[in-house]
């Protein structure tokens, strides 16, 4: 992915969660990430990409 | 329970016999080689067991008729060989609904049908749908033609006490309390087993905080005998609804409670009659129904730490609650009957050595907690415990009805035999084979000619091999020769040469197997199988 192409995929990234009610938001992205994981099609990958994501939440 | 003004045991379909208390005299005999406490499917199949092993038992069931509901209602294929086995299973064939496929659905939208595995080599259906009461009408029925069974109905077990050489039981009858002694005591008495509180012992594990309530109804309903999942329904956010078909129009109706939701009033007759009456809608049924019998259910992942205690063996749900999701409660329970029976049969004859009970609790244990691991995997997807399991369960199934990879989630994969790989009385495997049954997997059926595998085996031991010669060598023992064709369908599924074979024990496992098979070595294999010393002659 380019620098601009991850520009583009962040602000729609955005834009969808704020398309998405407040009720509905984690369930949003909890498909997304069932899905993006599917596609992704690499368990060990995923389980480091669940570390990275959950380091540093209180920073 | 049942309508108010209806009796525990006055069905819409079923009549419950009456048992009379048995007439003791003084030439009545209190003794036996085997007591079974609790006449329910467990203890009556360990009955039927022991007795295709010549064994005499007496059974003894404070109740005076069958349990009363439908209770557990889905009997396994591997089931269905046991009582093939013991020589009951034409009732049951009669009467059950054989099925194969299940259908979830989100939100009113089928989301995923699945198919359990079935083929035309295997004689039985993967599954059978039939009320607990017929299930225990057909095995007593078995019993009563034996002359080595006796039942002793509204007779309670309310001691124990160890001896020299055997178990004393104190029964309390109606005016009548007696002392029994037998060699070997099975205690099929039930989750509330009253034998493993007089021996000190206690369940160990997790408690699920699902609660189901489980109805009957009795309607015309037109659908075929499909297990039905109906996640996150109208007619009950956030909760689950399973449907199954039971023989006599009756259908069975599982649906989940909520949290907050008061255990009394759910169990209330107009609470059910509304909650089934919405669920009938949801499944687009409008026609008439009658009510006929309910319970409540919650989902456990409880066992013993060892279900043997000296001469007690603990067995069915006095050794392990399971929940209802995986089926196995009773499916389990007929494994460990069939697991303990052929055991005692053979060391009660002297064929085996007693160090092959020992084998019991690891095999049927393993078995138990190989059924906590699938069904706790079900039970929470269908009764999620945390925010994280319910978040990623409902993502699962709301994604489900775009893309169907999400469904398979939902699949609850209900049916693996389990292999009793760890068993001190199992064969190493021999690296030789890439396919077929591994030693303590249960034999997988084939067709054989107009029949099936299964059809060919013995009481006992069997061997299955396809050269003549080493067939000749087991002739004038009481193995149960198989010769099959070398290259047949048989020998394909079981990754056979013309060289090789299998031995197979009492219950259809699988006890050794050998690529390139030597009379010796088959010896040898039985000898482990039976735990008998090494020089002794069979
Ligand atoms: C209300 C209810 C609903 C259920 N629903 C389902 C379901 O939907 N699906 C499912 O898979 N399973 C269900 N089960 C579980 C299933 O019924 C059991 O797994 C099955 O009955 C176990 O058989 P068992 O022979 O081990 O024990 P039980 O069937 O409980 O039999 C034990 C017997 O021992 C007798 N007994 C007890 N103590 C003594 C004593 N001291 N002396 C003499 N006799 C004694 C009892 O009267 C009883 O007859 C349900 C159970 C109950 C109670």
């Amino acid at each position: 992915m380019t620098p601009a192409d991850l520009e583009t995929v962040f602000e729609e990234l955005a834009l969808a969660i704020d398309a998405t009610a407040e009720p509905k938001r984690e369930l949003f992205l909890a498909k997304l990430a069932l899905l993006l994981a599917h596609d992704l099609n690499d368990p060990a990958r995923l389980r480091s990409h669940l570390a990275a994501a959950a380091a540093k939440l209180d920073a | 329970m049942r309508p108010a003004g209806r009796a525990d045991t006055d069905s819409l379909y079923f009549t419950y016999p009456h048992f009379d208390a048995p007439v003791r005299n003084a030439g009545s005999d209190d003794s036996a080689p085997v007591a079974i406490v609790g006449a329910g499917p467990v203890g009556l199949t360990a009955a039927l067991s022991l007795a295709g092993q010549g064994i005499r038992s007496v059974l003894f069931d404070n109740k005076d008729t069958f349990n009363d509901g439908s209770r557990a209602i889905c009997i396994s294929r591997s089931s269905f060989q046991i009582l093939e086995r013991l020589g009951a299973v034409s009732p049951f064939l009669e009467k059950s609904l054989g099925w194969t496929t299940g259908r979830s659905f989100y939100r009113g939208q089928q989301i995923l049908e699945f198919r359990m595995p079935d083929s035309p080599s295997e004689k039985y259906r993967p599954m059978y749908n039939l009320q607990q009461q017929y299930i225990e009408q057909f095995l007593w029925q078995a019993a009563a033609e034996s002359d080595l069974i006796e039942i002793r109905w509204q007779s309670e077990v309310s001691a124990i006490a160890d001896e020299a050489e055997g178990v004393r039981l104190t029964i309390s009858a109606p005016g009548d309390t007696y002392e029994f002694r037998a060699a070997w005591v099975l205690a099929a008495d039930g989750a509330r087993s009253t034998i493993r509180t007089l021996r000190g012992l206690r369940l160990q594990g997790e408690n699920f905080e699902g609660r189901y309530v489980i109805a009957d109804v009795q309607m015309a309903h037109d659908y075929p005998t499909i297990r039905r999942a109906l996640f996150d329904p109208d007619c009950r956010r956030g909760g689950t609804i399973l449907v199954h078909r039971q023989p006599d129009n009756i259908w069975r109706i599982d649906y989940q409670l909520r949290d907050g939701e008061d255990e009394a009033d759910a169990i209330r007759e107009e609470t059910v009659r509304a909650s089934v009456a919405a669920v009938l809608t949801e499944i687009g049924y409008s026609g008439e129904w009658d009510l006929e019998w309910w319970s409540v259910y919650s989902a456990n992942t409880l066992a013993l730490d060892d279900y043997r205690d000296g001469r007690v063996f603990f067995i069915g749900d006095s050794a392990h609650i399971v929940p209802i999701f995986g089926v196995r409660g009773l499916n389990n329970g007929l494994a460990d009957a069939e697991n303990i029976g052929w055991k005692l049969g053979w060391v009660l004859n002297g064929r085996a050595g007693e160090a092959l009970l020992d084998s019991y609790s690891p095999e049927r244990r393993g078995a138990t907690l190989d059924v906590f691991a699938n069904a706790s995997k079900s039970a929470r997807f269908m009764t999620p415990p945390t925010a994280g399991w319910t978040l990623m369960r409902d993502a699962a199934l709301n994604l489900a009805l775009t893309h169907p990879f999400a469904g398979e989630l939902a699949n609850p994969r209900q049916m693996t035999p389990y292999t009793y790989s760890a068993s001190p009385v199992v064969q190493a495997d021999d690296p030789g084979f890439e396919t077929g049954p591994v030693p303590g997997a249960a034999l997988t059926d084939a067709v054989v000619g107009d029949g099936f595998l299964y059809d060919l085996l013995g009481p006992g031991f069997s061997l299955i091999c396809f050269d003549p010669a080493l067939a000749g060598q087991f002739a004038d023992t009481d193995i149960t020769v198989c010769l099959l064709q070398a290259g047949s369908p048989a020998a394909q599924s079981l990754g056979a040469s013309a060289h090789s074979a299998y031995l197979i024990r009492p219950d259809g496992h699988v006890a050794g197997r050998w690529r390139s098979a030597q009379a010796g070595d088959i010896r040898a294999a039985l000898q482990q199988a039976t735990a008998m010393p090494k020089d002794a002659t069979t």
